[in-house]
This record gives structure tokens, sequence and C-alpha cells, in this order.
């Protein structure tokens, strides 16, 4: 019986593709073909067609194509799997108008399965754990020898500042600073106004909405202040520098640079790694003071007045409190800035290349700053600052 | 595979290098010498190791094994300084042209100067406008690379290349992606510079009109062998080669594929 495949009407169902199979009484396995063997009709025809041969090993089959209409690349591809299904001249294809037995002809059945690449064989778990992490320990290598040549590379241009690219680190400067100033104006007073409005609304139950000001003086100076604007940065600017530098990579103008006898360390990294040095911690300083701004503001609403509120954080916080956070503001800017550089001269060739290495200088740099904060608090704790 | 035969003096000389990526090798046991003043084509169908070869004889790569002396001095095993004192002595035109997009041509031009000179502001100015005139580029110093055409850019980067008056040019594939009249055009210049400056030129092309229109010798690279199938006058190779695969890629006939 003939099965056609798929919905419509029976207009549409003319257009189909159907298979009709029997067997013939010289043992035989007839598979008859018929409609339109294209691309969009065979699906349910090739499936049934392979079924129907799998289900009679000990016989040869013939594929009788005399009622098809149409057959394009998709059909012959068809017919080339079944004549694939089994050793050369078991399964034969006959009766195929002239047009489509001359693309047929284009292709060796027989040939084309061996021409194929194998398929990459699947590794075994512990093997693929193995790769992972020789794979981790490379990366881990790269950026100890990136930390050895960007140290030795700010040591020289600390001892010979002469040979800074000053142009391109007042343009970083600008790009990474200045450029800077709305968002983390904007995140910075949102900051100040969230932190006042969840710690004071309960602090009131008690009468302790005083308080909100210390509580707000120290988390943003010591820890938030410097945490988010560095945050802000490995977004904005890390990521910059890692597409910058991955572009130029892939662009050869690194190779260009290599090939001058140019230090691209020198070239790229340092410039970018002072301009950060010079702009976190005055991102930070800004943030610390637009942040106290937003809490005060919205302090106002609790009744309480600005100078009572400057009165109160000047009381609670004191000068290392202030250097606690400014000092971590400066390992932040190498952090971001370091692996930025690092994961823009990484980049591979390819499209998705330097998107890569935009999104591995975001995820790794929060990574970092977040650990290294970790070892701040630890460290500080230690030395009771 | 041929063994080009050793030249007295050579400015160029790569011996025994085998070159790939990871367990690829693309080329095995190279070697062949450069002449001084001539331009040397290195060619050889897609995947031969043409670029790969460059990238060996410019230091950009460590090859696997072998050796690649520029004036004398082996260029991989060099370091520091002395490697610095190897690289002056090359320029580098990439297939791209891979000028500095966020610097005008005129900045390009006097990176190097920068870097290598104690020369004035001014002075340094006027040599870059200089070389970029001698490619044609005199009206466009201070343009952007992005604001020039391809075949400009690869002008700007021989006039970047040749900024610091070296030994040895090498040029990557100059013709790829430009139109005919753009590719005669720098094939010209090349020609020009060849004749009037002291540089040796090294180019790496497939571009059967430039082989033809620039090079004195060439050597042929051939994937299946991994090294070379020919070396000499592309003339000669192609009307003379015994090799059936030279005189093809010359004759530009398809491989013969089966019915």
């Amino acid at each position: 019986m003939a099965a056609k495949y798929g919905p419509g009407t029976p207009r549409e169902q003319a257009l189909m593709a159907a298979v009709a199979i029997s067997d013939a009484t010289d043992g035989r396995r007839i598979l008859a073909l018929s409609g339109r063997l294209e691309a969009t009709t065979i699906r349910g025809v090739w499936d049934e067609s392979r079924r129907a041969i799998a289900a009679a090993p000990d016989q040869r089959v013939v594929v009788d194509a005399a009622d098809v209409d149409y057959c394009d690349g998709a059909g012959i591809a068809l017919l080339v799997d079944l004549i694939q299904q089994r050793k050369a001249g078991d399964v034969q294809v006959a009766n195929l108008h002239p047009a489509f037995e001359t693309l047929l002809q284009q292709f060796d059945a027989q040939a084309l399965g061996h021409d194929l690449d194998p398929p990459a064989p699947r590794r075994p778990a512990v093997e693929e754990i193995g790769v992972i992490t020789a794979g981790m320990g490379e990366d881990l290598r790269q950026q100890i020898v990136f930390i050895g040549e960007t140290t030795a590379a700010l040591v020289y241009a600390l001892l010979h500042p002469s040979t800074i690219r000053w142009k391109d680190v007042w343009r970083i400067c600008e790009r990474v600073g200045a450029d800077a100033l709305p968002i983390v104006a904007l995140i910075s007073f949102l900051l100040g106004v969230i932190l006042a409005f969840q710690s004071a609304i309960p602090m009131r139950k008690f009468g302790a909405e005083i308080f909100v000001a210390d509580l707000i003086g120290l988390a943003m100076l010591r820890e938030l202040g410097p945490l988010m604007t560095a945050i802000l940065l490995a977004g904005r600017s890390g990521a910059a520098f890692a597409a910058e530098i991955g572009t130029m990579t892939v662009n050869q103008e690194v190779d260009a640079l290599t090939t001058m006898g140019l230090d691209p360390v020198r070239f790229l990294v340092t410039p970018r790694i002072i301009a950060a040095l010079l702009m976190t911690p005055l991102l930070t300083l800004f943030a610390d003071l637009i942040s106290l701004l937003g809490g005060a503001m919205t302090l106002q609403s609790f009744s309480i007045p600005f100078v009572t509120f400057v009165h109160e954080v000047e009381g609670i916080v004191n000068f290392s409190d202030f250097m606690a956070g400014f000092v971590k503001s400066f390992v932040f800017a190498i952090l971001i800035a370091g692996i930025g550089c690092l994961r823009g001269l990484q980049t591979t060739a390819g499209a998705s290349a330097v998107g890569d290495a935009a999104t591995r200088a975001v995820v790794s740099g929060i990574i970092l700053l977040v650990v290294v904060d970790g070892v701040f608090a630890v460290l500080y704790f230690v030395l009771d600052i | 595979m041929t063994t080009p035969a050793p030249i007295a003096d050579p400015i160029i000389s790569v011996r025994g290098l085998t070159a790939g990526y990871g367990d690829v090798v693309l080329l095995e046991n190279v070697g062949f010498d450069v002449r001084r003043g001539e331009v040397f084509v290195i060619l050889g169908g897609s995947g031969s190791g043409k670029s790969t070869l460059l990238k060996h004889m410019i230091g950009l790569l460590p090859p696997q094994s072998g050796s690649v002396a520029i004036d004398g001095d082996d260029i991989i095993a060099a370091e520091g300084d002395a490697r610095r004192a190897i690289l002056r002595k090359i320029g580098v035109m990439y297939q791209s042209g891979a000028l500095f997009g966020s610097m005008t041509l005129a900045e390009n031009v006097r990176l190097p100067l920068e870097e290598y000179t104690d020369l004035t502001s001014d002075e340094i100015e006027l040599i870059a406008r200089m070389k970029l005139s001698l490619v044609g580029l005199g009206a466009f110093t201070g343009h952007l690379p992005a604001e020039i055409s391809g075949g400009m850019q690869k002008r700007a980067a021989i006039a970047r290349a040749m900024a610091l008056d070296p030994m040895i040019l090498f040029l990557d594939e100059p013709s790829a992606g430009l139109d005919p009249i753009t590719s005669a055009e720098l094939d010209a210049l090349i020609k020009r510079l060849a004749r009037n400056l002291d540089v040796t030129f090294v180019v790496v092309t497939h571009e059967l009109p430039s082989i033809f229109s620039i090079a004195d010798r060439v050597i042929m690279l051939d994937p299946r062998k991994k090294g070379i199938v020919a070396e000499g006058d592309p003339r000669k190779l192609r009307d003379e080669s015994d090799d059936p695969w030279v005189r093809q890629f010359f004759n530009r006939e398809a491989e013969p594929v089966a019915a």
C-alpha cells in the first residue's frame, strides 16, 4: 500500500512523495517511489524506505523510480543513502528518468561513504577532564608569563618615562575616565539611595535612622564604592581593551608591531594599565562622593538634615577606612586593564574571536575582582584595619 | 622535492626548515637561498604553506626544526637586542595591510622612526611624507586607513615597511583582493622600487600576472610534497618544466576530476 506523507489538500497531496513496498515473486523487495522527491516531501519516505530495506536483510532491493515526477538534490541524496544501506549492487535504482539519472551518476554512492571524514572519536570522560585541566593550566601559565612581561614593561616605563606613549595614555584616560563619569554617577547615586532606603525603613522602628549615615559611609568607602566602580570598568573598559587589542590581533597589527621589533606589551598594554591606574582611583572617589550624596538626599525624607548626615559620616569614617577602599582601587585597576589586554592578545582567528575575547575579559575580570576583594577583606581583618 | 643549489653570499638562507601547526606538518626540510637585490617570489596553491613559510622567515613563528639566516644572522635563535637588530633589516607588508587603524597614514609611517631614531618630530614628518609620496600617497598623509581604498592601504603598508630603509621587504599576497588595474599598479610600484632602491623583495603570491610581471626568481611549494617542487625563472618553468603539476599551475589548468 502506498503511503502519502505530509498534511494538505488533495491538490497538495499530489505534490507529495510516496513509497509503496512489495515483494516480487523472485524474492526481491520492491520500493516503488512516486511523486516529487524534494527536500520538503521526502522526510517520511526516507524513514519508511530505510525501514523496509532493514526489515529484509536477505533480499535484494530494487528502488523503482518509474513514477517519480521530480527529483532534486535532496531526492538524489535519498537514493544515494538507500544504495549505501547495503554492499555494492544489492540495492539498485531502476526506471529513473534520464535527467535525474544523470544527476545520480554524479555521485559514487560507495566511494562517498569512504570520502567522508570519519567522525571525531569521543574522548572518555577522564581524558576530557584531563584536556580541560591542561587547558586551564596553560591559561594560568600564560597569565603568569603575562604578569611577568607586564611588570617588566611597567618597571621599564617608570624608569624611562619618555618611552611611554603619553598620547595614547591620555586618549585612553579620556575613554576610561571622563567617558565613564555618567554611568558611574548614575549607578553610585542609585546605590546610595537604595542602601539608604533599605536600611532606614527597618532602622526607623528602633529610632536608629541616624546610623544609616554610618552604614552608608563605611560600606561605600571601604567596600561598595571601589568594587562597584571596578565592576563597571571591567564591563566597560576591560571589554573595550580586549575587543580593541583582539581586533588588532586579528588584523595582524600585533604581528606588524612584532616584526618592527616593537614589544606589543609595551605598546598596547602599558598605556592601558597606566591609564586605568590613573583613572580608577579617581572614579572610585567620585563614586564614593556621589553615593554619599544619594544617601544624604534620601535621609532628608527621614528628617535627617544634610549637615547631620555629614557630621555623622565624619564621626564614623576615619582615614584608614578611606585608605582601605582607595588602595584597593589601584589593585582593581591593574586587574581590569591587565585581564582585558591579556584576553585581547590571546584572541584567535575567526568571526567570533573578538566577541569571545571581550566576554572572557569581563567574566575573568569580575571573578578576579571578587576574589581579590575577598583577599583584601581577610587581610584587613588580620591587620585590624 | 627540489632543493635549489646554494648561492654565494645570500641575503636570506633557509636551511632544513620543518614547519606546521600542532601535529600538522606543512613544510618538511625546506631549504633555499635568496640573492641580494632580486625580486624573489614564493608561490604555490592555497594551503601549500606560502604564508606559513613567510611567517617563519620573519621570525613570527618558531619552526619545528631548521634555521633562517637574515644577512648571516639566525633570526630564530636571536633574542633581545640581537633580534631587534635583525628585525631592523626587514620590513613586512601584511596581506591585510595591518595599518594601525587609530593612526593616520603619516603616523603609521612615523611610528618605527620614532621608536628607532632620535630624529626630531619635523624630520620624522618629512621622512614619513617622502615615503608616502614614493608610493603615490603624498596627498593622503592625514587620512586614517579606513578612509582610503584597499589598494591604497597596501601601498601605505609598503611605505611603513620602508620607513627604516630595510634591506629586505617581505610582501604577503600584495595583489589579494584587488581589481586587475590596481593590482597591476601595485606590481609596477614593486618593480619601480626594486629597480630604484637597493632592496631585496620577497613576495608571497599565487597571482600569475603578478608573478610574470615582477619575479626574477620563484620557488614553488606543493602541499602534497610539503616542500619546493620547482625553482627558477617563472617563464622557463612555465615552458620547460618536467613537472606536470608545475605546468598545470602556470597554465591555470584544473586538477582532473574523476567523472
